[in-house]
């Protein structure tokens, strides 16, 4: 008798708190989710589409359910890191299908060999590229994300990356060039 | 360990804690007082109170996910954790053992709550300028972790001798 | 008014911090300042300040005029720089800059001619007759950025005006070593007095303060003596501490203000003023002198004589050095600017601008080049000098671990790179450099960060706009295949829809036939073409093919308006109707060519008839009639059928030719369609006339 009531009794209040559960279930639940938005946020934009999608947005969107957070070459380890902060999982190294050597870069167009046949404009994600048919194309500089992609569609391989030139705005200090200045 | 790293996380840990171990010293006095002792079942104590701390962790972790995603994702699996958490069976079990009537419940399980969230959000400031110090190799990572929480354990004995019964 | 009254009595403030560094000020406070003779190149960088540079004026071999200006105030945070002598510009050039890095910027080279001719001045005796704004233009024009160090743009500076309380005038000088300022006053306390005037009479403060250090004596006593019958003006003698010359340190210690994070003192109704640049206004407001010199103060045990110089701006830092009888040690220390704040040099052919207060070439004992970091002991004597109130132990190790979120919180845009952290750290820690680091590192995120922004509105522009052009086309394409259904509806009322679509299907097969031909026949041409006529010949066939497109396009036009007529015609010609029928069809082709080729197979026709009458006539009449006839026949059939194979040849060229240019296919077999009915008519009309030729031939038997 006492196990039967035991049984009821705990039945009884299981059923309750999963009512219960499942009501909690109903009134919280959650509609979209903010993460892949702060993610893109971190994604350096380049479009470039050597992540495996079509642009910034999708692989956030991507991470965001579960896709592996290294494969953002122009990003390279910080957004990486940035990244696993967010989520708060563990930091990759780069994907090894990318190349290692991410510094900033900018396409350049060797404008003697540009024909004008239009199909880099076509392939640039952010209009970075002036330029009409049969006309001789031109970089923007300050457009360029540097993501290669026109390099591909040139029929006679006049664009190539170009390292950014270093200027006095964009020096970064090196502390072993300036010694401490001590006096006695 | 897992919460701890940033202070951040830790005091959304401290707040989950808080929350479950008053709720559920709460809901394990009615259980016990008003269904177990009445049906004579004591011995279905331990088992119907892990029942009890599960549904409430349960219930904080949907709350927590409709009020910060944030949050819930800093904290991930460590928020349904919390029902491995030994304290928040012993403070209902305790409860129960020392007798205490329906608000001094309430209030052992927020106090001892409180204590966990101090300690946590401590260790996590802690960690925190651990994290950019200059720790000698051998001891850097969980290590300097480890011997920052047993230096700490050292300093909470001392307010043992300060309350006197 | 509480402020004032302690300012009168000398009683000031003090701000947190500093250090008290042996001064070494001795070395050149008691030397005149020297007049150089001309170097023999002078080098000016294009930009010389904070901000953008200006647009050059000049070219390659001008000619130019001391004082003429070289650049152009193209922006408002530009200034431009002036020629410091007369001479030629021998070039422009990258060459290596005053600047940390040792980086190349554009430059101009100028060989002096030696006769040091100026350009036209206008002196101004009395610039009180002058507005404020023309003096800021003035000021603008003559190219004057801040002398302190910073070289802010001056005219920038006094142009925000709201209401000022003080004009605080920086005589500090409290970096070791620089006598610069000291000896300016000293020397030329009237003409800078002058300038503090102008900036009276254009900002109307309602106090001016000159901050100076106690440490000289002798420029007090100008200060004072030049000041005397002037209320408005203060000097106030401030104890010798470093860095009491600090923008936000002098505020702080002349009226107790502290000036809060992330503001600029012109919030507080301050302005604040280097002496030197006091100096410059008013060579070039009342003398209409640009700012093409300054005191620089050469200095360091490495020397012979060190000496404050009036240098023009751009003499390159070796041609001063041997002035001052600089004797080469092995490792070639060169620092542009004092000790604490200063840089070192890349090369000694680096030239002097306008912010170059000191060259210190030091010997080794004096500034040791070794870099003898050790662990930091967290003694805290840093945060006990930072004249910021900051923590340069905490931002040491965020710097260190890349934590720029926490560096931000700690402040660090505060930090004004005084280096008094430095020299006091008893591990030797150059902390100033891993500031420098972590904000230049920050500013490029922060920098990264907009462009990246810029990026994603540019692709989401983009993406938006390719999805209008994709519905505009789909739109256009429903558009076209309902007109063509249309088209093709009508001609099935007509009843010959299933001869037209095997029609249809023919012409294409032939067509494409023809193309591959015509292409064939193109790529043997082009590599038959020497090459570098490719260009020409393929351009005018490309010429050629367009019109022919054109043309083909008029014809599809005029020939889609008169479908139904030719379809209709097509059931009539094959139904033998009459001559008009033909004629009228004829009339409906507009296709000359046809018609042409029509003619031509008439005439000949006609010919062949009349040759084979006459041939005929005088033979046997009577028995022989059939087997003529027969034969005539024959060679008329043959004959037409020729002329249409011939045409439909032609046809099938322009045809292909058209194809290549136009590649909708569609809209092709359309024509060809037309084609074939037109080939069709042509052999009806040319059997229809044979039959009426026989019949009048045996009319005429």
């Amino acid at each position: 008798m006492t196990t039967l009531i035991a049984i009821v009794v705990l039945g009884i209040m299981a059923s309750l708190f999963g009512a219960l559960l499942g009501f909690a279930s109903i009134k919280y639940k959650v509609e979209g989710d903010p993460l892949a938005e702060q993610i893109d946020n971190l994604l350096p934009q380049t479009q470039c589409g050597q992540c495996g999608y079509p642009g910034c947005k999708p692989y956030a969107n991507a991470v965001a359910n579960g896709e592996a957070i290294n494969k953002c070459a122009p990003g390279g380890d910080d957004t990486i890191k940035k990244i696993a902060d967010l989520m708060g999982v563990e930091v990759q190294p780069l994907d090894e299908n990318h190349d290692q050597d991410n510094s900033p870069k900018v396409a350049f167009i060797i404008e003697e060999d540009c024909i004008g046949c239009t199909k880099c404009i076509q392939a640039c994600p952010v209009d970075a590229i002036l330029g009409a048919a049969k006309q001789m194309h031109t970089i923007i500089i300050d457009e360029c994300t540097g993501c290669d992609l026109c390099v591909a569609p040139c029929p006679v391989d006049c664009i190539e990356m170009r390292p950014i030139v270093q200027t006095t705005q964009n020096w970064q200090w090196d502390l072993n060039t300036i010694p401490v200045t001590q006096l006695d | 360990m897992g919460v701890s790293s940033r202070t951040e996380t830790a005091i959304g840990m401290s707040f989950a804690t808080t929350f479950v171990m008053t709720l559920a010293s709460l809901l394990s006095y009615l259980i016990s007082n008003y269904i177990l002792i009445p049906l004579s079942l004591e011995y279905l104590t331990t088992m119907t109170f892990i029942l009890v701390i599960a549904v409430v962790v349960q219930f904080t972790e949907m709350v927590v996910h409709k009020t910060s995603a944030n949050l819930y994702r800093l904290l991930g699996i460590f928020l349904p954790l919390i029902t491995t958490n030994c304290a928040v069976l012993g403070v209902a079990l305790l409860n129960i053992k020392q007798q205490h009537n329906f608000f001094e419940s309430i209030i052992y399980g927020f106090g001892a709550a409180a204590g966990f969230s101090l300690v946590l959000i401590m260790f996590s400031a802690m960690r925190e300028k651990l994290a950019n110090a200059d720790v000698p190799k051998p001891f850097q990572g969980p290590a300097i972790a480890m011997i920052t929480a047993g230096l700490m354990s050292l300093a909470f004995m001392g307010f043992s001798g300060l309350v006197k019964f | 008014m509480s402020i004032i009254e302690r300012i009168k009595k000398g009683h000031f403030w003090k701000f947190h911090g500093g250090i008290h560094p042996p001064e070494q000020k001795f070395l050149t406070n008691d030397k005149p300042i020297r007049t150089l003779d001309l170097p023999d190149e002078l080098i000016l960088p294009l930009q010389q300040h904070i901000g953008q540079r200006g647009e050059l004026l000049v070219k390659e071999g001008d000619k130019v005029l001391k004082g003429q200006q070289l650049t152009l105030l193209s922006s408002p945070m530009s200034v431009p720089i002036h020629a410091p002598t007369s001479g030629i510009i021998k070039a422009i050039k990258s060459s290596t800059i005053a600047h940390p890095s040792g980086l190349s910027d554009l430059c101009l080279f100028i060989t002096p001619d030696n006769v040091d001719k100026w350009q036209e001045r206008q002196s101004c005796e009395d610039f009180y007759q002058k507005s404020p704004q023309e003096i800021i233009n003035k000021i603008a024009n003559a190219g004057i950025a801040g002398m302190g160090g910073a070289g802010f743009p001056t005219h920038i500076k006094i142009s925000s005006k709201p209401s000022i309380n003080y004009l605080i005038i920086n005589a500090a000088e409290c970096e070791p070593y620089i006598t610069a300022d000291d000896l300016l006053i000293r020397e030329q306390s009237t003409t800078a007095i002058d300038g503090i005037k102008i900036l009276d009479y254009v900002l109307q403060p309602e106090h001016i303060l000159i901050g100076i250090e106690d440490n000289k004596p002798d420029a007090i006593k100008a200060l004072k003596k030049a000041t005397k019958d002037i209320k408005k003006i203060t000097v106030c003698v401030l104890p010798t501490k470093y860095p009491t010359g600090g923008e936000k340190q002098l505020i702080t210690a002349l009226t107790g203000l502290e000036v809060p994070s992330g503001q600029l003192p012109i919030n507080l109704g301050i302005i604040m003023q280097n002496i030197a640049t006091c100096f410059a206004i008013a060579d070039a407001v009342i003398n209409d002198t640009p700012l093409i010199r300054r005191v620089v103060t050469v200095t360091g045990q490495a020397l012979a004589k060190p000496q404050n110089v009036w240098a023009l701006l751009g003499t390159p830092v070796n041609y001063l050095l041997e002035q001052c009888g600089y004797q080469a040690t092995k490792d070639k220390n060169l620092i542009m600017g004092g000790p604490m704040m200063g840089f070192n040099l890349a090369n000694d052919q680096v030239p002097i601008i306008k912010t170059t207060n000191c060259i210190l070439a030091p010997s080794k004992q004096e500034v040791s080049s070794e870099n003898n970091e050790v662990d930091c002991i967290r003694c805290g004597q840093c945060a006990d000098v930072c004249p910021s109130q900051l923590l340069p132990q905490e931002l040491q190790w965020s710097a260190k671990a890349k934590d720029h979120v926490q560096l931000q919180k700690l402040n660090l845009f505060d930090c004004i790179d005084c280096g008094a952290c430095a020299y006091v750290c008893p591990s030797q820690i150059p902390l100033v450099q891993y500031y420098r680091i972590a904000k230049a590192e920050i500013r490029q995120q922060q920098m990264l960060d907009v462009q990246a922004e810029k990026a994603k509105i540019r692709f989401e522009a983009r993406k938006k706009r390719l999805e209008q052009e994709k519905i505009a086309r789909e739109a256009k394409h429903k558009k076209a295949a309902e007109a063509r259904k249309a088209s093709m509806n009508k001609k099935n009322e007509g009843g010959s829809s299933a001869t037209s679509a095997v029609a249809a299907a023919l012409a294409r097969v032939k067509a494409k036939k023809a193309s591959a031909q015509a292409a064939k026949n193109n790529e043997n041409s082009i590599t038959e073409q020497p090459t570098q006529d490719i260009d020409t010949k393929s351009k005018v066939a490309g010429a050629i093919s367009r019109a022919k497109a054109k043309k083909m396009a008029l014809n599809k036009e005029a020939k889609e308006n008169n479908t139904v007529v030719e379809a209709k015609v097509v059931n009539t010609a094959k139904s033998n109707k009459t001559d008009k029928d033909k004629d009228k069809d004829n009339d409906n082709d507009n296709d000359k060519k046809a018609r042409i080729a029509a003619a031509v197979a008439k005439a000949k026709q006609k010919s062949a008839q009349r040759a084979s009458s006459i041939e005929q006539k005088p033979e046997i009449q009577s028995v022989v009639e059939e087997n003529t006839s027969s034969r005539d026949e024959n060679k008329k059939a043959k004959i037409s059928a020729a002329v249409a194979k011939a045409k439909e040849k032609a046809k099938a060229k322009k045809l292909a030719t058209a194809e290549i240019k136009d590649s909708q296919t569609s809209a092709d077999s359309e024509i060809n369609r037309q084609e074939k009915k037109k080939i069709a008519i042509a052999k009806a009309i040319a059997k229809a006339k044979a039959k009426a030729k026989k019949q009048q031939k045996e009319e005429t038997k």
